[in-house]
């Protein structure tokens, strides 16, 4: 036992059989809690008579969901591609952004309050404008969102790139580290944390927008994605394909955000505090 | 007999001078007032004195990290810019980085790929013990080993001027005396300059050509002992009476400037 490496005591410290119990416990108690509101709201209607078009009950969601599947799915790529469009441009013009900020703060004294302003002017008011203006939808809507998403990504990028140990910067000054082996070996490995928080945040964000921009794009736009679909089935009082729509919605939010805290694990988990778990 | 290896009591070039330095920082405290220190070639200084007196930012700015508030540093004999080993106080590793990665950083800088330097780097890694331990990450190490990483990062590449702050603190004695018989068999082959900052008057005794004592408010040098005995230095000095009669000196002078 004691030869073995630093890494080797670790994992045979490793309480498997509490592991296990709290990882069930954190799938089994949500899932518990969701069953039962489910089935109280079941009940709920079938009890009152609630008719469908005031509260539909889920069986009826459900059957709904599997009836119009083939016309939500499609719908439901439409608004992905509309946020993974916008978080990728997000992704590039707030990390740049960041980059160009920490490189020269000419750049940041003049580009970064207009960021801010961007950042606090609500994208429901910008939206019918933009729309206006650019002529195609989708990229009116991609614009929209965008707006929404890039704002974490930048300000999240820049505190990290700031954020690098002095004692390290001193030793990189010492040894006569260039700026860009300074931004690339210290600057940018410290503000990945940050960074992928800011993902976090901009992946959802980035949905949001782009539902908010399609619901003022309405029926005026060619819109076809899900927020349409929804706004479509209030229009026609089908309430069981809105609540489906919400629930797909909802359900792209939650697999959004579950991707990048995967990806942030899978990036931070060797050496960051947030990822790493705690062994006492 | 005396001095027969060790080429030292300012009898060598000075490397660097620092000429009335003062050093203030923004909040006002004055770490630095009026030192005067002049650090020669090849020699092996260390720099005792109470806790907040300076010694950390006396080094700092003899790396070039920031410069004094008033005073001059000369370099009579050109600067060594980029030939500067740094322990800092603090272990200081990039934490995304593993061990090896960590030590090969200065190479790196330099445009050195893992593969040219691989040998240096382990035998740095060798030497501190941790030879083992290349592919862990600083996180999985406790405090001495980061340590001991942050020494082996500082002399892999062979530096003309080792600068160390508090180096062997965090270590257990054994672990303590082969790293200081190391660092010395290392110094005497490589004709470094090594300013040793160490708040133990023991060792200070045990690897010094020169101990300069520190007082606080403001610092500055109080005194400074040229320790005369010759080098190699091994474990039978460390119960010779020439070696007690060092460390009563040097601890006198320590109480003096602590203001006792
Ligand atoms: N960045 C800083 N900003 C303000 N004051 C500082 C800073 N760094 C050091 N000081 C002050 O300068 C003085 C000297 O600090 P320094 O770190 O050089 O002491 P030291 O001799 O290395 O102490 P120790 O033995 O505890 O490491 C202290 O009073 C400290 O408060
Ligand atoms: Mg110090």
């Amino acid at each position: 036992m004691a030869t073995v490496t630093g890494e080797r005591v670790i994992e045979s410290a490793d309480d498997r059989p509490q592991a296990t119990s709290g990882r069930t416990a954190r799938i089994l108690a949500p899932l518990t809690i969701g069953v039962a509101l489910l089935l109280g709201w079941e009940w709920l209607v079938r009890a009152n008579g609630i008719p469908p078009y005031i509260l539909p009950a889920p069986s009826a969601v459900g059957a709904e969901l599997v009836a119009s599947w083939h016309t939500l799915w499609p719908s439901m790529l439409v608004t992905l591609k509309i946020a993974a469009l916008a978080l990728s441009a997000a992704i590039i013009g707030g990390g740049g952004l960041a980059l160009l900020c920490s490189l020269s703060k000419w750049v940041e004294l003049s580009l970064l309050p207009y960021a801010v302003v961007l950042q606090v002017t609500p994208v429901v008011s910008i939206a019918p404008l933009i729309l206006i203006y650019v002529d195609n939808t989708l990229t009116a809507v991609v614009l929209c969102a965008w707006i929404v998403a890039f704002f974490p990504i930048l300000s999240n990028t820049m505190l990290g790139l700031d954020s690098a140990d002095h004692n390290l910067r001193n030793l990189f000054e010492l040894y006569q580290a260039s700026r860009w082996q300074t931004l690339r070996l210290l600057r940018m490995p410290s503000a990945l944390p940050y960074f992928l928080g800011g993902l976090k945040i901009a992946g959802g964000l980035s949905l949001i927008g782009a539902v908010v921009a399609e619901y003022v794009a309405g029926t005026a736009g060619t819109g076809t994605g899900l927020a349409f679909r929804v706004l479509e089935a209030q229009y026609r009082l089908n309430i069981p394909r809105m609540f489906a729509g919400l629930l797909i919605l909802a359900l792209l939010g939650v697999a959004i955000y579950l991707t990048f805290s995967w990806l942030a694990w899978l990036l931070l988990h060797r050496w960051h505090e947030s990822a790493v778990r705690r062994e006492n | 007999m005396l001095d027969a290896t060790g080429g030292m009591g300012g009898s060598t070039l000075p490397l660097v001078r620092l000429r009335g330095v003062r050093k203030a920082f923004s909040t006002g405290t004055v770490a630095l007032e009026g030192l005067d220190l002049t650090i020669g070639a090849h020699e092996f200084v260390s720099l005792v004195g109470p806790s907040g007196c300076g010694k950390s930012t006396a080094l700092r700015l003899i790396a070039g990290l920031g410069q004094p508030t008033q005073g001059r540093i000369e370099w009579p004999q050109g600067e060594t810019l980029g030939d500067v080993g740094f322990v800092f106080q603090e272990p200081t590793l990039l934490p995304w980085a593993t061990v090896f990665d960590n030590v090969w950083l200065p190479f790196r800088l330099r445009g050195q790929s893992r593969a040219q330097v691989q040998d240096e780097v382990m035998g740095a890694l060798d030497m501190v013990g941790l030879a083992g331990f290349s592919h862990a990450y600083p996180r999985e190490l406790s405090g001495g080993m980061k340590m001991r990483v942050s020494i082996a990062r500082a002399l892999v590449t062979r530096p003309k001027l080792l600068l160390m702050d508090e180096p062997f603190a965090a270590l257990d004695e054994i672990t303590r005396f082969k790293l200081n018989d190391d660092l010395l068999a290392l110094w005497q082959d490589q004709r470094w300059t090594v300013v040793f900052v160490t708040h133990s008057v023991y060792e200070s005794v045990y690897l010094s050509s020169r101990i300069v004592v520190m007082a606080a408010r403001p610092g500055r040098v109080v005194a400074d002992l040229a320790v005369d005995v010759p080098y190699p230095r091994d474990e039978r000095f460390r119960t010779s009476g020439a070696y007690n009669g060092y460390c009563r000196l040097a601890s006198d002078e320590l109480h003096r400037a602590m203001g006792e």
